[in-house]
């Protein structure tokens, strides 16, 4: 059966990493459906995230990093405060950052066709990877164990090769109410309903009295928020964290967003989490070194078949 | 006809709209009074629909004014426009089609609610009495137009027809106090157009607010309006009731050409 459980483990690991992924490729999609640009930023700024996240876990939790070095032990009570503090804060930094790259890179080009706040994107994108290895420097930096690595299928007495540990299921807990409380919030408030109003019509919307140019930034806000707690995730799952990780995580959450139909959010959930696993398991059975391969030549089959995406509708935006 | 001595609702003086060198609208003086069915009529290309996104806030006026409900809408955006009272309807409509019914007359709500994104995401008491009260309305209005057994479909997938009535509902969401409609029965046949017309003025009698209509079916116009102005290459060539304006020489000679000058129900005819 160790074939099986190699699956298992692999089916595992993809999950995990592909919820950080669909906490990227919401940004991408919710920018997407909403003025059609792709925000190549995105994976900087989720960089940015994981930065400001670990400077502050640095400057403010240098006891608990202490007190949790033993990583089978469970962490004390205030490290998880630190934690939402981090979080929090990641969050915060990354949505404001978002909304400003917005405000100042993206606003005035929107009526400058597609091709100006691309290259602007791709402008902000380098700028912000300089920040960061002006940050941080060029190698790459440790993060924190401040999450326990426990194999939580022995502590329930299965004995098994398959570790599911304390780690992954951190990544689960945290991002699935995410991504839950999003979805409500775009299904069921206000501004919501503004949101959806203005990717499908933005001159109809604001002749119902939406404020476009704030739904916009809203929606910037939104994608960043959960970019800077997909850092701190990442930083806290991976244990490292480097200048250059918005680069692979940002083209991996693209994919599983335009894989998944961009512009629709269960597609990007849907995208992230098959990305996940498809890397997981060409890691596991084919080799590391092709995985990009595997990603990409799957994006170019299923866009053969389907272009919109698995879940896209047919210019389901188009005004 | 109107109550005598009516607020007016819409004063608008010398308008104009310059795209380059071409002047699409010219100038024009216009005033809508309280709880009064206008419109606004002249041949393609006269200029009325870009008058109309110059009220409504989508484009901006080369020069002169909008004065809605006593205060200028200059250099206001369209939704501030909006939300001071002004809905309007389109040419080709326009529809969230993704959402259902019910949705699109929620989100014409979109300037009527105040409740906040903390106070949604809770559902607190506020929230939830302001979430109820705001579905009640728009099944009132989705019954308005006859279409609340459809208020969970997709607005997609209603014909044409109801889609025009969804449109209107939608824009009557937004509690205006003048409902700019532009040409609320094109492509209708004539039972639908029938429907319209009846519902155009049901809801200037049961909402009091006033309508401003381009139209191009001269019997709905002439059915509909109390009074009716006629741009023909951006300038304002007529103004009068339906009877005055179908016997004004400039406007049969715009609509016919100048050797047909004809009695007056031509004009009815005409552009049909």
């Amino acid at each position: 059966m160790a074939g099986f459980e190699f699956l298992l483990q692999q089916l595992v690991t993809g999950i995990a990493n592909g919820m950080l992924i669909t906490l990227i490729a919401i940004g991408y999609t919710l920018v997407y459906g909403i003025i059609e640009m792709i925000n190549f930023a995105h994976g900087d700024v989720f960089m940015l995230g994981a930065f400001s996240a670990l400077t502050f876990l640095q400057l403010v939790g240098a006891q608990a990093v202490r007190r949790v070095r033993n990583v089978d032990q469970a962490p004390s009570p205030e490290t998880y405060l630190w934690l939402v503090l981090a979080m929090i804060l990641a969050m915060v930094f990354c949505a404001a950052l978002n909304v400003m790259i917005e405000r100042f890179a993206y606003r005035r080009l929107r009526r400058g066709g597609r091709m100006a706040p691309l290259i602007s994107a791709i402008g902000v994108s380098f700028m912000l990877q300089n920040v960061g290895l002006y940050w941080k420097g060029a190698s790459p930096v440790n993060f924190p164990r401040f999450i326990p690595q426990i194999d939580l299928v022995k502590e329930i007495g299965i004995d098994s090769f398959v570790r599911f540990t304390t780690k992954d299921l951190f990544v689960i807990v945290v991002t699935v109410p995410l991504v839950i409380a999003l979805t409500v919030f775009i299904q069921r408030t206000k501004l919501g309903k503004a949101m959806r109003a203005t990717a499908q019509d933005r001159d109809a919307a604001q002749l119902m009295g939406i404020d476009i140019n704030r739904t916009i930034a809203l929606t910037f806000l939104l994608g960043g928020a959960l970019a800077g707690a997909a850092g701190l995730v990442s930083g806290l799952y991976n244990n490292t964290a480097n200048f250059q990780m918005g680069f692979s995580y940002g083209l991996n959450s693209f994919t599983a967003a335009v894989l998944g139909g961009i512009g629709n959010l269960n597609g990007a959930m849907l995208g992230g989490v098959f990305i996940g696993v498809l890397a997981a398991l060409s890691d596991g059975y084919i080799d590391p070194r092709w995985t990009p391969v595997v990603i990409f030549g799957t994006l170019n089959l299923v866009l053969i078949l389907r272009p919109t995406g698995i879940l896209g509708q047919e210019s389901a935006e188009r005004a | 006809m109107t109550a005598q001595g009516a607020g007016v609702v819409l004063d608008v003086t010398g308008l104009t709209k310059q795209f380059g060198g071409l002047t699409a609208v010219d100038a024009v003086d216009f005033r809508v009074q309280e709880r009064q069915i206008c419109s606004l009529i002249g041949p393609n290309g006269a200029g009325k629909t870009t008058f109309f996104n110059m009220v409504a806030g989508q484009y901006e006026p080369t020069s002169g004014d909008v004065i809605f409900d006593g205060r200028s809408l200059r250099g206001l955006r369209p939704h501030q426009i909006t939300a001071r009272g002004i809905g309007r309807t389109f040419q080709n409509i326009r529809l969230f089609t993704n959402e259902t019914l019910l949705e699109n007359v929620l989100v014409g709500m979109h300037s009527r609610l105040r409740s906040s994104p903390v106070a949604a995401l809770l559902r607190l008491p506020s929230q939830r009495r302001e979430e109820a009260e705001a579905h009640a309305r728009a099944m009132d209005l989705l019954k308005l137009v006859r279409l609340d057994r459809f208020a969970d479909e997709s607005a997609g997938n209603l014909p044409y027809g109801m889609q025009r009535r969804l449109e209107m509902a939608r824009a009557l969401a937004s509690q205006p106090k003048l409902l700019l409609l532009d040409e609320p029965t094109a492509g209708m046949n004539p039972q639908e157009t029938l429907a319209m017309t009846t519902l155009i003025r049901k809801v200037r009698d049961d909402f009091g607010v006033a309508v401003l209509l381009i139209e191009h079916d001269m019997q709905v116009v002439m059915d509909l309006s109390e009074r009716v102005t006629v741009l023909n290459y951006g300038q304002k060539i007529a103004e009068g009731t339906p009877r005055e304006v179908q016997r004004n020489d400039q406007v049969i000679e715009a609509y016919l050409g100048r050797r047909h000058k004809r009695p007056e129900d031509e004009v009815a005819g005409a552009h049909a």
